[in-house]
């Protein structure tokens, strides 16, 4: 169906408009952050910068605002919590999906239970625990309240019940025990369901605020989202370059990861359309 | 045989489940049973005698005017960013779906936001909205509206912070609504083609609608779900400021639990919150069953 010329130049000019709101901050803030101070506070309002400060913002936000450190905190916490969550999640959907046990139908209420339940709701017993057991300001409890993963169950559940079971069987024939079949046989098939789970799980745990903002005393703990506050409280004189290339720099690994692994990422979004 | 195999299965079953079942226990029910007994003391932290209240925190809640408050700008804010999330998201995924070439660059383009860390764009924001130096304070400027300080004024800083929300969801919404629209078979369209609906606008409302209501129900519980739980904005731009006018609820429960550490009344207040997201979870559950009964 060939549509005219006009639909199709109005449909541009509209998205286009819609385009420039949504990258407007995104533009703003890579041209702050090369931008000198002196043109930030400036009465002539010009959009290009003047002269280059790019290396004496990003120096700043690096030594000052100390984000190699938060984003280091953010990767081991984003890794960490992934790596027990594929650890626990995988088999107990395995078992969800694939064999008989006592108590299965109760774990799956549980899971569609928990899927209505976000962190702002344990958050205060846990808190407390974790206050009496000494473990506040720690890693470990940054990372422990998303260890479970009723999202993750849920999603690879339903990925492995369309895993053939003539092939299970096969591998039971062939001597395979059900440990290695889970690690050896249904995990490398669940790939595709993996990676969406762990693009969701990485971006929200990367951009996490309320949990790490309770636990979370020390600046030698603080997560991205933690560091960017630190910094812009820190800043207070208002040196908006730096702050700039701070908020550049804490969000680039995301976007990059989204501009390079699109196709993943807007089917990770999809598939994890329930949050 | 076949029960040596029954019994092989159970056996594995029950191994893997048992540590998922230790999870759920120590991070999701025992939470949960210590908030609810939580919530009917006057514990605070560091209290040494604790004291059984009854229901008596929850009575308070009807009557605290911040958590009414709190209650009213959430509702409020879910009212503002819920038609543009919606509506909006729509909008853009039809205007995106019918794109060739370009189409790749508008995904992009709108979906930024959705990756990008919340609390890092806020301070952007922050910054553009700036009442001197910002660029969307400048425009307004030069629009002729003088100057106003978005974040700054009682009536305008949830709208606001409602219109930084709608930036960050569209284009999760838009990802949402272009996977339902590659689902709608292509000989429905030339069906209506042959009953006479040859115009966009017929064609829209006599396929693309109605097979897209399934998602547009998920889509609209989901983004009122996000916008229930607004929170990163609140503490980087307002802190529940000015004048209350942008305390939500999280905000609300945040200071009390975890700033001001008044346990009891704050578990009072997460049950609430829950109470709210269960229903809210229950609807989602039965929009999500109908949208696998519709595929």
């Amino acid at each position: 169906m060939r549509r005219g010329l006009v639909p199709r130049l109005l449909a541009h000019a509209v998205l286009l408009s819609g385009a420039v709101v949504m990258l407007a901050p995104f533009v703003w803030m890579l041209l702050t952050s090369i931008r000198p101070a002196e043109e930030v506070f400036g009465a002539v309002f010009n959009p290009v910068p003047g002269r280059f400060a790019g290396g004496e913002n990003y120096l700043r936000a690096v030594v000052e605002g100390r984000l190699p450190r938060t984003m280091l905190n953010g990767a081991i916490v984003c890794l960490g919590i992934l790596a027990v969550q594929l650890l626990f999640a995988i088999p107990a959907a395995y078992a969800l999906a694939k064999l008989r046990f006592h108590g299965r139908g109760v774990l799956f209420g549980l899971v569609l239970f928990g899927l209505c339940v976000p962190i702002q709701v344990p958050a205060l017993p846990l808190y407390l625990a974790f206050a009496q057991a000494g473990l506040l300001d720690t890693f470990f409890a940054l990372m422990a309240p998303f260890f479970l993963t009723v999202f993750g169950m849920f999603l690879f559940r339903q990925f492995f019940r369309t895993y053939p079971d003539e092939v299970l069987d096969a591998a039971r024939l062939d001597g395979m025990g059900e440990f290695e079949i889970v690690w050896r046989l249904a995990t490398p098939a669940a790939l595709p369901a993996i990676a969406a789970f762990s693009v969701f799980s990485v971006v929200a745990h990367w951009n996490d605020l309320y949990w790490p903002l309770i636990v979370v005393t020390s600046s030698e703990l603080a997560t991205p989202p933690l560091g960017i506050l630190a910094f812009r409280d820190t800043e207070s004189g208002g040196n908006y370059g730096a702050l700039m290339a701070a908020a550049a720099l804490v969000t680039a690994p995301l976007i990059l990861a989204f501009l390079l692994a699109r196709r993943a990422f807007l089917r990770g979004i999809t598939m994890t359309g329930l949050r | 045989m076949r029960s040596a195999r029954l019994r092989r299965e159970h056996r594995a079953g029950t191994a893997f489940a048992l540590p998922a079942f230790a999870l759920i226990l120590a991070l999701l029910l025992a939470p949960l049973a210590a908030l609810l007994a939580l919530s009917l003391t006057d514990y605070r932290l560091g209290a040494v005698a604790v004291r059984l209240v009854g229901l008596d925190h929850y009575a308070a809640l009807f009557s605290d005017e911040v958590f009414q408050r709190s209650l009213r700008n959430t509702f409020l804010y879910v009212a503002f960013v819920l038609p543009g999330a919606v509506f909006g998201g729509l909008g853009v995924a039809l205007l995106v779906h019918a794109r060739g070439r370009s189409r790749a660059f508008y995904e992009v383009a709108y979906f930024l936001p959705v990756t990008a860390t919340l609390v890092a764009m806020a301070t952007v924001w922050q910054f553009m909205l700036h009442p001197s130096l910002g660029p969307v304070s400048a425009l307004l400027r030069a629009l002729g509206f003088g100057d106003v300080d978005l974040l700054n004024d009682p009536s305008l800083a949830l709208a606001t912070l409602a219109l930084i929300g709608l930036w960050q969801v569209i284009g999760f919404n838009m990802v949402l609504f272009l996977a339902g629209l590659s689902a709608i078979p292509r000989d429905l369209y030339e069906a209506a083609a042959l009953d006479g609906a040859r115009r966009a606008p017929d064609r829209f409302l006599r396929v693309t609608w109605p097979m897209l209501g399934p998602t547009t129900m998920f889509v609209t519980v989901t983004s009122t779900i996000t916008a229930f739980k607004v929170f990163d904005t609140v503490v980087v731009l307002t802190r529940g400021g000015p004048l209350g006018a942008t305390e939500t609820l999280l905000y609300v429960l945040y200071l009390e639990g975890f700033q001001y550490f008044r346990i009891g009344y704050a578990a009072a207040m997460t049950v609430v919150l829950l109470v709210f997201l269960v229903l809210l979870s229950i609807l989602q559950a039965r929009v999500i069953e109908r949208r696998v009964h519709y595929a």
